[in-house]
């Protein structure tokens, strides 16, 4: 074992606990307990709402199997990777003022919430839980392997034993703090991020030479991998162009980035989180893919790409500094891990529980059962983990696909269209659902439809769908409550 | 009953203008990142010129781009945006502060 990459690591964790320790005793002194733990009572300011939805959006993929495919793809993945900028402005902004006004008025405390009064529909709420729980699990399955690579990568343990200390550390502190504490985190998650990035950038450019070096290396390498098309010359300008659907303005309909756009204290914390958003997005994004490349020339004959990482902090940088840096992609896993953990547990208890199946509960039961799910949530995601499929990216981008094709347009079209109802959010999301697992299947099996990647064709689909039959079952225009519609979360 | 309605479609409607700037970002983000990296890197690759030691496509549409979208967004939200309450009248009587500013 290498103690001086491990005890940096478990200070940070150590600082994490204590953090979620500390929130939680201020969740006991809250009124709405619902709220509180879910949603964190609406007061965020905007460092910590940008950091929060960076930290939750920022995963596995964006720290670990991203600049991986960079490593063995080259540029053509760096500017792939570079549609999610527009995730840092543009959540912030579509879904803005209007969504946080009217979530206020609902008394929202999830997207289901929204979506559950805007189209008074049982059969929305539960088709809605369902594809939170399904998809959100294969994500949450897809973090926490890569999770528990990175300590097996770290500490030599095996993966069974890593990945169990993996679940452990995520569980306890999820449950004690709620969305308090996993924002809180997030928030302290997201500056190790940054400032891990920027100093390994650093370390990679200097161990490579400097740039020139670095270049000249990648073309003797092949020359490809410095152009926009990729190592073999197949990403096409569509297919990367069909990324800013999936990770650039598709990201909007993301339950767990949209709960987020709910929960800011008022529009000048909105304010600040876009600006502050967008440059850690960028900051992180940019410089993870950029040493993804890097790496190439400095540490070349890496086998898996999710190791990429983790080998050149171990090779560019002192032990302790290494275990510094480490914590970022742990950080980065450990908070969108908590985040959808959260979340799933929330449809269950809040959106089928309480509204189906016990409306009449005590807050105890509340707890109790929110606690409970929450526990029994992870402990499934880890017996998943166990034997894992080998695609990290590709496991995380189905369910990201899967929810953007469902909730996008029940989402963005409710608060922006007044004829939008309930037969047109309902058979957007069945077409949105199951195009996207049809053309995921005929994909796997005869290469991509269009040249264009998986979700590009659902989304289109549902809106028509989603337009079509808002006319074809017409009801009156929809107005928005004009004050809180009373009801308690 | 009427002043209230009022004021709702005044926050609504500054919502639906943000909304669109938001959109309108996007659009130039797109068609910079886009025209930067397909427009410079589809020559081969012997015969890029190189700006900071990086590729010009490289340097333009993933280095620059982002920094112009740096920039974009803050003035954005320095000029364009508005400062509104959130909550409704009768819950918060920190809007009257808000509304001056």
């Amino acid at each position: 074992m290498n103690w001086g990459v491990i005890i940096p690591l478990l200070v940070f964790l150590g600082v994490i606990f204590i953090i979620g320790m500390w929130s939680s005793q201020k969740l006991d002194k809250e009124e709405g307990f619902l709220s509180d733990y879910f949603l964190g009572s609406r007061e965020f300011g905007g460092l910590l709402l940008a950091m929060t939805m960076v930290a939750t959006y920022a995963s596995a993929s964006s720290f670990l199997g991203g600049p991986g495919a960079a490593y063995s793809i080259g540029f053509g993945w760096v500017l792939l990777a570079m549609s999610q900028v527009a995730t840092g402005y543009f959540v912030l902004l579509v879904l803005g003022k209007k969504f946080a006004i009217v979530a206020r008025r609902y008394n929202a405390v999830t997207l289901i919430d929204f979506l559950k009064e805007r189209y008074k529909s049982k059969t929305v709420v539960i088709l809605s839980a369902l594809s939170i729980i399904v998809f959100l699990f294969a994500a949450m399955a897809a973090q926490w392997i890569g999770g528990a690579y990175l300590i097996q990568s770290l500490t030599g343990l095996s993966y069974l034993a890593a990945l169990f200390i993996f679940t452990i550390a995520v569980l306890i502190y999820v449950i004690v703090g709620g969305f308090r504490a996993v924002v809180v985190t997030d928030a302290v998650q997201g500056f190790v991020m940054v400032f891990g990035t920027l100093l390994l950038l650093i370390a990679v450019i200097v161990a490579g030479g400097g740039l020139s070096n670095i270049f000249d290396e990648l073309v003797a390498i092949n020359p490809n991998l410095i152009t926009p098309f990729g190592a073999d010359g197949n990403l096409t300008a569509a297919y990367v162009s069909s990324y800013w659907i999936l990770v650039g303005v598709g990201v909007v309909a993301l339950p767990q980035i949209a709960v987020r756009a709910m929960s800011y204290r008022d529009s000048k914390a909105m304010h600040r989180a876009i600006i502050i958003g967008t440059v850690v997005v960028g900051i992180i994004m940019l410089g993870m893919h950029l040493i993804g490349v890097f790496a190439r020339p400095v540490m070349p004959g890496i086998e898996v790409a999710d190791q990429v990482i983790p080998l050149v902090a171990l090779e560019v940088l002192p032990p302790w500094l290494a275990g510094i840096i480490l914590s970022a992609p742990l950080a980065a896993i450990m908070s969108t891990v908590d985040s959808l953990l959260l979340l799933v547990s929330s449809s269950v208890v809040k959106d089928v529980y309480i509204n189906y199946i016990k409306p009449d509960a005590s807050i105890k039961q509340v707890k109790n059962m929110s606690m409970g799910v929450t526990a029994l949530v992870g402990i499934v995601a880890f017996i998943l983990a166990i034997s894992p499929p080998d695609l990290l990216v590709f496991l995380n981008l189905f369910s990201i696909g899967g929810l953007e094709s469902a909730f996008m347009w029940p989402l963005i079209m409710g608060l922006y269209w007044k004829y939008a109802n309930k037969a047109g959010a309902l058979a957007s999301m069945i077409t949105g659902f199951g195009s996207y697992v049809a053309i995921h299947l005929y994909n796997q099996a005869y290469g991509e439809l269009l040249g264009v990647h998986t979700v590009t064709v659902p989304v289109f689909l549902s809106l028509i769908v989603f337009v079509v039959f808002s006319f074809i079952f017409k009801e009156n225009a929809y107005e928005f409550p004009s004050k809180n519609i009373g009801k308690s979360a | 009953m009427r002043n209230k309605n009022t004021k709702q479609e005044w926050r609504f409607a500054v919502a639906h203008r943000e909304a669109l700037i938001g959109c309108g970002l996007a659009v130039i983000n797109f068609l910079w990142w886009f025209g930067f990296a397909y427009g410079l890197g589809s020559k081969p690759p012997e015969e890029y010129s190189y700006i900071l030691g990086f590729p010009a496509w490289i340097f333009f549409s993933l280095i620059f781009g982002t920094i112009l979208m740096f920039v974009l967004v803050y003035l954005v939200v320095k000029f364009l945006l508005t400062d509104m309450p959130l909550d409704d009248e009768e819950e918060n009587s920190k809007e009257d502060e808000a509304m001056i500013q």
